[in-house]
């Protein structure tokens, strides 16, 4: 166990696949960042792999003031035992008072293995990350200068906010696209501190014995603008008017769960509590009833128009510009004023 | 020879369809509004359990963490096949955090000496899928995350393939193992009628014990043992038949805390109607160039 500390660093697990550093990660630098700011500590990443020290300079584009790089031929593919094991060693080692990881399945599959064998606390999917005081109503104490962890539950239906007083480190993961991602400055420099690493074979408890991975085809977070289907567009053969719709604005498609499990479009495309949170200048809803699972994933873009048959349908609690009609036919008429006005 | 497989299982509140207010006013969930159901992906970690027995032989045995009406999911593993079903339940293990459960869990489990472990991937009401790998740090086992299809299972190697979200992996393991099942993995099969029937009188002791509160004739003792003898008794297992460090159980053994917990109000925003006419919609497009949300 940790003992709480004040001077502990905040940490963020710098998943790298590839020899190239994930996006999550990425965007976590600029909330660690803003965190340590508020401490007075160092911001540090932490980096596993074969042949990556490299990286660490990236990192410290990013905000890194050190970077703990462990480098490992059994390091080179990501093994829950081997990284739980080494990144077990550096928080006992230099007892941090938070830890990050990205709710990518790599973050959420790693942290709790992490967080058991360090008995530390650990809350998921985080939304936001503050540093607060917490007071116990009853005996009158307070703890000052806690992570607080804030992330959706029950479906999506509460916000809670988690702390944890008295064991370190506070580790979090937070959920993809839901932080900025940082400027990175190139005259930052970051310490660079090794670590020496003892693995056997023996820790490689599991064995890939063959992988299929590809880049995701598409990219909802970087498009300014989404139209998204719901199980209202009503067929894989409607849905083609959603890609015509994106196409002609710049943008990207996506699609509710619903959508999804009716074969209208690939998971890829999925917005939402189990899918990805996007924060676009347009989002254009089609046939979406947004449910709160839904809005979990959206209700931050800047503008948002939702085009329903429903008048009741939640999503026009939402929505900017609402359109009460038949989607096969606002959607030609807005293709159509796009084309001529764009 | 065959394999002994612990599945794990949980009631949940059915966030899914949410029916009137989530939340009460003093800020607690309002569980009254939610009906209780057996977590999702825990059907198909139990289905693979099932395809594992039918295939190769050996046990299935369901356990939950939970109150005595936890015994739901318990009945209803049972109506599926499984074998045996274990109630952990302790006033004791109120409000644990997922480490505390996966402790908890973990004395369990280590009383049955499982080949494999399976759990879902996650559970619909905190969506953590922190249990199951938190579990498998605390029984010393490695963990397979994410699996949708069993490839192989050979002597104390097995194969999977797993589901990373923007491809697949196929990776080898060595028993003891934990999987955590997706629900791409199976169809849940339905329950047989006749085994069903048959399971509906599985019981826990506390529930034999509320029923013989209200009916003087019923003997606690002599009705688990005749159910024992029907194989329909539901272990009942509490923190000391555990021998539960109680330092790692329940509020003490829980880093977590909340802080608070707010209720999701969709913020009403400024709108506008747009009638759904040609002229409507080119003035709605001519607004977004204006303010270059677009162009």
């Amino acid at each position: 166990m940790i003992e709480v500390n004040k001077q502990g660093e905040v940490w963020v697990f710098a998943e790298q696949r590839g020899g190239k550093i994930e996006e999550t990660p990425l965007e976590l630098m600029s909330k660690g960042r803003e965190l340590a700011d508020t401490l007075k500590v160092p911001l540090a990443a932490i980096l596993l792999g074969d042949k990556i020290g490299g990286l660490a300079e990236q990192l410290a584009r990013y905000g890194a003031d050190k970077v703990y790089v462990a480098e490992h031929p059994l390091l080179e593919h990501y093994q829950t035992n081997s990284y739980a094991k080494v990144i077990d060693e550096l928080i006992h080692e230099y007892a941090p008072q938070i830890v990050l990881f990205g709710a990518t399945p790599c973050g959420r599959d790693l942290a709790p293995r992490v967080a058991s064998s360090v008995k530390a606390g650990l809350t998921a999917d985080c939304t936001d990350l503050l540093i607060g005081n917490h007071e116990i109503k009853k005996t009158g104490t307070v703890y000052e200068n806690l992570l607080f962890q804030v992330r959706p539950a029950f479906g999506g239906n509460i916000i809670a906010t988690i702390i944890n007083y008295d064991r370190w480190p506070q580790m979090a993961t937070v959920r993809e696209g839901v932080m900025p991602m940082p400027d990175p400055d190139v005259s930052r420099k970051a310490k660079v501190v090794k670590k020496t690493v003892h693995l056997s074979q023996t820790d490689l408890v599991v064995v890939i014995l063959s992988e299929h991975l590809q880049a995701k085809k598409v990219d909802l977070k970087a498009s300014r603008v989404i139209v998204a289907g719901g199980a209202g567009v009503g067929s894989k053969d409607n849905f083609k008017l959603v890609w015509d719709l994106a196409h002609c604005l710049g943008g990207a498609p996506g699609a509710t769960r619903a959508a999804i499990d009716l074969g209208f479009i690939d998971s890829d495309h999925q917005i939402g509590q189990t899918g990805r949170t996007v924060r676009p200048s347009l989002y254009i809803a089609v046939g979406i009833s947004g449910a709160i699972q839904h809005q979990a994933g959206m209700a931050d873009s800047q503008k948002i128009i939702a085009i329903n048959n429903d008048p009741d349908a939640p999503i026009f609690g939402v929505a900017h510009y609402k359109i009460v009609g038949d989607l096969n036919e606002v959607m030609p008429m807005m293709i159509k004023a796009i084309k001529e006005k764009v | 020879m065959g394999y002994n497989c612990v599945v794990l299982v949980k009631q949940v509140p059915d966030t899914k369809r949410v029916t009137g207010q989530a939340m009460n006013d003093d800020g607690t969930v309002n569980r009254a509004a939610l009906p209780a159901i057996f977590n999702p992906e825990d059907l198909n970690a139990l289905e693979l359990a099932l395809e594992i027995k039918d295939k190769f032989g050996g046990t299935v045995t369901v356990m939950t963490m939970g109150l005595p009406t936890a015994t739901d999911v318990l009945r209803a593993g049972l109506y599926r096949g499984a074998d045996q079903a274990i109630l952990v339940t302790d006033r004791r293990c109120a409000a644990s955090d997922t480490l505390a459960t996966s402790y908890i869990l973990s004395c369990g489990v280590k009383k049955l000496n499982p080949d494999i472990v399976l759990c879902g991937r996650q559970a619909i009401d905190g969506d953590t899928a922190q249990v199951g790998p938190q579990l498998a740090e605390k029984l010393d086992m490695p963990q397979i995350t994410y699996v949708e299809d069993l490839v192989s299972l050979d002597g104390e190697m097995i194969v999977v393939k797993r589901n990373l979200g923007n491809g697949w992996q196929e990776v080898k393991g060595q028993l003891p193992v934990l999987l955590t099942v997706l629900d791409a993995a199976n169809e849940p099969r339905v329950p047989r009628a006749k085994r069903l029937m048959k399971c509906k009188a599985a019981k826990c002791r506390m529930e034999v014990g509320k029923a013989a509160k209200e009916d003087d004739s019923i003997d606690v003792d002599a009705v688990c043992k005749d159910l024992e003898a029907k194989g329909l008794l539901i272990r009942q297992w509490d923190l000391d038949f555990l021998e539960a460090d109680m330092q790692w159980c329940g509020r003490d053994g829980s880093p977590t805390k909340v802080h608070r917990i707010q209720s999701v109000v969709l913020a009403a925003k400024e709108s506008k109607e747009v009638e759904p006419t040609q002229d409507a919609v080119e003035a709605m497009v001519h607004e977004l160039i204006v303010d270059h949300t677009i162009g």
